[in-house]
């Protein structure tokens, strides 16, 4: 049988517009409306708006201590201070990667957990389980999410909104009415340009997402343009470049984790840390135009040593790019692969992260 | 000048001997943003529905077959950096190569356009 599939509230819109939908995580999405590069140009150099509906989240009332809430995620969340937010991982005991999420700090008691859609009700039965008070509520439902990123996105904000965003830094957000009801505006995003995450009741999400279409600098973006716009800043993509069978470390993410705090995949990481990992994450620039692909073998003279997870034509770089998992004693900069699938055969070359380096997430 | 289809959507227009090879507008929409075209070598022998090249768009990577065998002569090149004029005239502008037909009696293995555009409502 075949799974139903959940709709946005969005979606009378997404046929208005002619979007070519597909499943995604469980929900019927957008992949896109004029054309995928089309809408990643869009939102590079004006503002895109992004559904992301879809998206789970969470409430957590309580003390975090005695909850346990302080142990579930790689990261300290009493340490977040109230009206910012934390990127970071549920892991599992083995250290892998049960998903990546980000924790909004709302008040000395109270946090908003959002997380990926397909993963979102074994993330909510997993925090559940390590719980042993508090208050615990999955609110995916009856939140709605849109996001408006481009460097043009702040002057659409404040005229919408006034000026109370303008000021608001990088993975910080603020509460505020919108449409007469409460709303949450975070300076977060999965794009690399400067941009916001807006949180409000699902039943006036349309209604937003109707008013900000009325701004000639808005365009709606589908999850074909994210993907592209995300792998041009190297972010990671939970089911693709990161699993339960990764780990931060092997996934060059340690940065999110602190090893200063208790956390569940500890022991398991900090085993992993002493061993030495098996395979680490390189990010690569195909010579030409042709995409790296999800599967695709990597070899180095000759042999294969790792496998592509993520690829695809940067409209940017005017090439292709990737990220893939190899031996780390491979896994040099500068170093020559060769990316492999079939007939398809591409050289690359080991680089840094993001591929794109002039996007405007952290404008000032 | 006559058009062919194949069912994988390729198309021929056919003068004389001469057969110019490109995929159909459907299959451009269907691939959306195309960001690079592998042509064919000139000079190669290409078999009909064997691998002629390939295509490549932001969602997908596929194979071009030869609707027809042949010789290869000429191969539009401008597609090296021009991909998206597949997109914009991929019965025209964006043809990929023009081959030399070995045996015409391959034509009959085609879609005419009628049959084509019938072929296209059964998908």
């Amino acid at each position: 049988m075949e799974e139903q599939l959940q709709a946005t509230p969005i979606c009378s819109r997404h046929r208005a517009l002619n979007a070519l939908m597909a499943p995604f995580g469980g929900w019927d999405m957008p992949i896109q409306y004029e054309g995928i590069i089309a809408e990643h140009n869009w939102c590079r150099s004006q503002a895109a708006l992004f559904d992301i509906c879809h998206m789970g989240e969470f409430m957590f009332r309580g003390d975090f201590d005695s909850s346990g809430l302080e142990n579930v995620f790689t990261f300290s969340v009493k340490s977040i201070p109230i009206g910012r937010s934390r990127y970071g991982f549920l892991l599992n005991e083995q250290g892998g990667i049960i998903d990546d999420l980000i924790v909004f700090r709302m008040a000395e008691d109270r946090v908003m957990i959002v997380v990926n859609a397909a993963t979102a009700p074994k993330d909510f039965a997993a925090i559940k389980g390590r719980l042993t008070g508090g208050e615990f509520t999955d609110i995916t439902a009856a939140t709605g999410k849109l996001d408006l990123q481009g460097p043009l996105s702040r002057y659409v904000m404040v005229e919408l909104f006034g000026e109370e965003v303008a000021t608001l830094p990088y993975f910080k957000f603020i509460t505020m009415k919108i449409l007469g009801v409460e709303a949450v505006v975070s300076r977060t995003g999965y794009t690399g340009e400067l941009g916001y995450e807006i949180f409000i009741p699902s039943e006036k999400v349309c209604e937003l997402w109707d008013l900000f279409l009325t701004d000639e600098r808005v365009k709606p973006a589908g999850l074909g343009a994210r993907d592209v716009l995300r792998l041009e800043v190297g972010y990671s993509l939970y089911g693709s470049d990161i699993d339960e069978e990764t780990t931060p470390l092997e996934a060059g993410l340690e940065a999110f984790v602190n090893f200063d705090k208790s956390f569940v995949g500890k022991e398991a990481l900090l085993k992993l840390k002493e061993k030495g990992v098996a395979r680490t994450k390189i990010a690569f620039e195909v010579s030409g135009r042709r995409s790296p692909r999800h599967h695709y073998d990597i070899s180095v003279d000759g042999e294969i040593v790792g496998n592509v997870t993520s690829g695809v034509f940067s409209p940017m770089l005017g090439k292709g790019v990737g990220i893939g998992f190899i031996k780390p004693e491979l896994a040099a900069a500068g170093r020559q692969i060769t990316i492999n699938h079939e007939r398809v055969s591409m050289e690359a070359t080991i680089c840094e992260l993001p591929f794109f380096k002039g996007g405007s997430v952290r404008a000032q | 000048m006559s058009i062919y289809f194949t069912k994988e959507h390729e198309w021929v227009k056919v003068n004389g001997n001469r057969g110019i090879v490109g995929i159909s507008d459907h299959a451009a929409h269907e691939l959306g943003d195309i960001t690079f075209v592998e042509l064919p070598q000139v000079g190669k022998t290409v078999k009909q529905f064997g691998i002629l090249g390939a295509i490549e768009s932001v969602k997908a990577a596929s194979d071009i077959f030869a609707p027809v065998s042949g010789n290869i002569v000429k191969v539009n090149d401008s597609l090296d950096t021009k991909p998206e004029a597949v997109n914009e005239s991929a019965e025209a502008e964006g043809w990929m190569a023009e081959l030399e037909i070995s045996d015409a009696a391959e034509l009959s293995n085609l879609m005419n356009q009628d049959q084509y555009n019938d072929y296209l409502k059964t998908l």
